[in-house]
């Protein structure tokens, strides 16, 4: 069996003006997996995973060399459409940011950006998107309610409702259950692995044993340098690299 | 005296101010007088003093004007369109008429005006050309009002007598003047708003693959919408206060204007023209239309209130 490999990243640096914060990273993400990112604050894992879908571009004054495959077509390139590239590659922040909206119309903004009007087909896309973000039995009854009035967690879960509504391929994650309680972040994590069926998952913690419970793959990021990177097993329990070792163990970070 | 014993003399002067400072506390607290009372009776008396004057001036509008007002009956007083006060005719409604005309004929172009240049402001111009924009917007708000009514007897007027017709004084030109005149509201106020929308709602829309001229449409404008509405319902209590510049281009008749072309006199250039020469019922059918216009405030006010509460309760965080 041959597991495809979904997105490629080939030499990837990024530059902030004269700080450099990633340093040539290659990374091969496998379809319908959970990778996950871990490292030190500041050591570049947010920024690698905002370089998939070129956020990084909004902060005046970033470069970037090298290239990013998805599917094995450049994400960097004159006719890459951004919008494009980023209806295919949806993204969860830390802060769950809910737009001052009712959870329908949260849910429906992305389609309707892209141009779907029919009701019946956004009633339909809000209601599985919701479905699938196992948020529909708590909120189906009150679409019209405003998002904000939800708690942490389900807002964080609406996020990602309204990131299935665009029909992405790829979920990028950045440290999505920071902002969450304990029972919100199990629940969270149930639904990333429920995801990974249907999408393929990078995902940024801070948490290690997070990052050991919920994925296939890890890489280890330091001062803008991809360490190591291999089957989360592998990683957690039998580290190759020795800056590994130290920050797995608690030695420093 | 050399520097050195300068230094000494500096030091002890220091330690004896000091002292002088310890004992005088000591002193006020060994007698019992408090400083930071009288500071706060200072304070409270100053604000006591400002809602004691809020209260008589609007006390005393009410007292000259109300009675009036009940004797002509407020339906005839507001709506009757024969102002002539020296024969006994007190109706206010052509002036009402010119205010909401000229209001709103300047709330027209300066709304989508001032809304545009906020918005570019925030979102699409560099910092510093922002920051100076803030200061133009400022120096525009700081003009004397009779300098723009002077502007446009000047300028506006002529223009409109030649190119569109009519003697110039018009329902237009006091809207042109108004509205420059509220744009610094407009656009301070819904700047300030649209900057306070958190960033994560513009990187989230991004994110979602919305470009940034929806990701303002549809996004930061109806988060900042609270504060938007209260910018336009602001400018509008300050184009229906103004006085000088509307009374230096309006022409003041005491008609209902029928078109933007034709002159027409606000409520606030009635009281201004005619306050010099009033007596009697006269006079206080001027206080009486300080009255309204009073009352039209104070609900602007109100809605204003109203419109920043459901902002609060809506809006996330």
């Amino acid at each position: 069996m041959n597991p495809k490999i979904k997105i490629k990243t080939s030499d990837i640096s990024v530059f902030y003006k004269d700080f450099q914060a990633l340093h040539g990273i290659n990374m091969d993400i496998q379809e319908h997996k959970v990778t996950a990112l871990i490292g030190p604050s500041g050591c570049g894992k947010s920024t690698f995973l905002r370089s998939i879908n070129r956020l990084n571009e909004l902060i005046a004054g970033t470069v970037i060399r090298g290239q990013i495959y998805i599917d094995a077509s450049p994400v960097y390139c004159k006719e890459m459409d951004v919008v494009a590239l980023r209806k295919q590659v949806g993204m969860v922040f830390q802060k769950p940011s809910v737009f001052p909206m009712s959870i329908y119309e949260n849910v429906a903004y992305g389609p309707r950006i892209h141009g779907i009007k029919n009701r019946e087909q956004l009633d339909e896309i809000v209601e599985n998107s919701l479905k699938a973000a196992n948020l529909w039995g708590e909120v189906g009854e009150r679409l019209n309610a405003p998002a904000a009035g939800l708690s942490g967690g389900q807002q964080q879960r609406l996020v990602i409702a309204r990131v299935l509504a665009v029909e992405p391929q790829v979920i990028l994650m950045d440290e999505p259950a920071s902002a969450l309680d304990p029972i919100s972040t199990a629940r969270l994590e149930e639904l990333i692995g429920e995801l990974k069926k249907n999408y393929t998952i990078v995902i940024v913690t801070h948490n290690m044993q997070q990052a050991a419970r919920i994925s296939d793959y890890t890489g280890f990021f330091l001062n803008g340098e991809l360490v190591e990177f291999s089957a989360t097993n592998e990683l957690f329990v039998n580290p190759r690299d020795q800056r590994t070792e130290d920050y797995i163990t608690g030695r420093f970070g | 005296m050399n520097n050195r014993t300068q230094e000494i003399t500096v030091g002890t002067m220091d330690a004896a101010k000091l002292l002088a400072i310890r004992s005088f506390t000591r002193k006020n607290s060994t007698l019992g007088f408090n400083r930071d009372k009288l500071v706060e009776t200072i304070l409270m008396l100053n604000a006591a003093i400002f809602i004691l004057a809020i209260a008589a001036i609007s006390l005393f509008i009410l007292i000259r004007g109300l009675p009036l007002i009940f004797k002509v009956g407020i339906t005839d007083f507001l709506l009757q369109l024969e102002w002539n006060p020296t024969a006994g005719s007190f109706g206010i409604g052509t002036m009402l008429a010119g205010t909401l005309a000229v209001t709103l004929t300047a709330l027209l172009w300066a709304v989508p005006m001032g809304l545009a240049t906020s918005i570019f402001m925030v979102e699409l111009a560099p910092p510093r050309i922002g920051t100076l924009m803030g200061s133009l917007v400022e120096l525009l708000a700081g003009i004397p009002s009779v300098v723009y009514g002077f502007f446009g007897l000047i300028v506006i007027i002529p223009f409109i007598r030649n190119y569109l017709g009519g003697s110039g004084l018009s329902v237009l030109a006091g809207a042109i003047v108004l509205g420059v005149m509220i744009l610094p509201t407009i656009i301070n106020i819904s700047r300030d708003a649209i900057a306070a929308v958190p960033l994560d709602y513009k990187v989230g829309s991004l994110a979602l693959g919305a470009s940034h001229y929806q990701s303002i449409r549809r996004v930061i404008l109806p988060a900042a919408r609270s504060g938007i509405i209260t910018a336009i319902i602001l400018g509008m209590g300050r184009a229906i206060g103004e006085t000088m510049a509307v009374v230096m281009v309006t022409g003041n008749s005491t008609i209902i204007p029928h078109s933007i072309l034709s002159p027409t006199r606000t409520m606030t250039s009635n009281i201004v023209l005619e306050m010099g020469y009033a007596s009697g019922d006269h006079q206080a059918a001027l206080f009486a239309t300080g009255v309204v216009l009073f009352i039209f405030i104070v609900i602007l006010n109100l809605v204003v209130n109203l419109t920043l509460k459901a902002g609060k309760n809506y809006g996330a965080n």
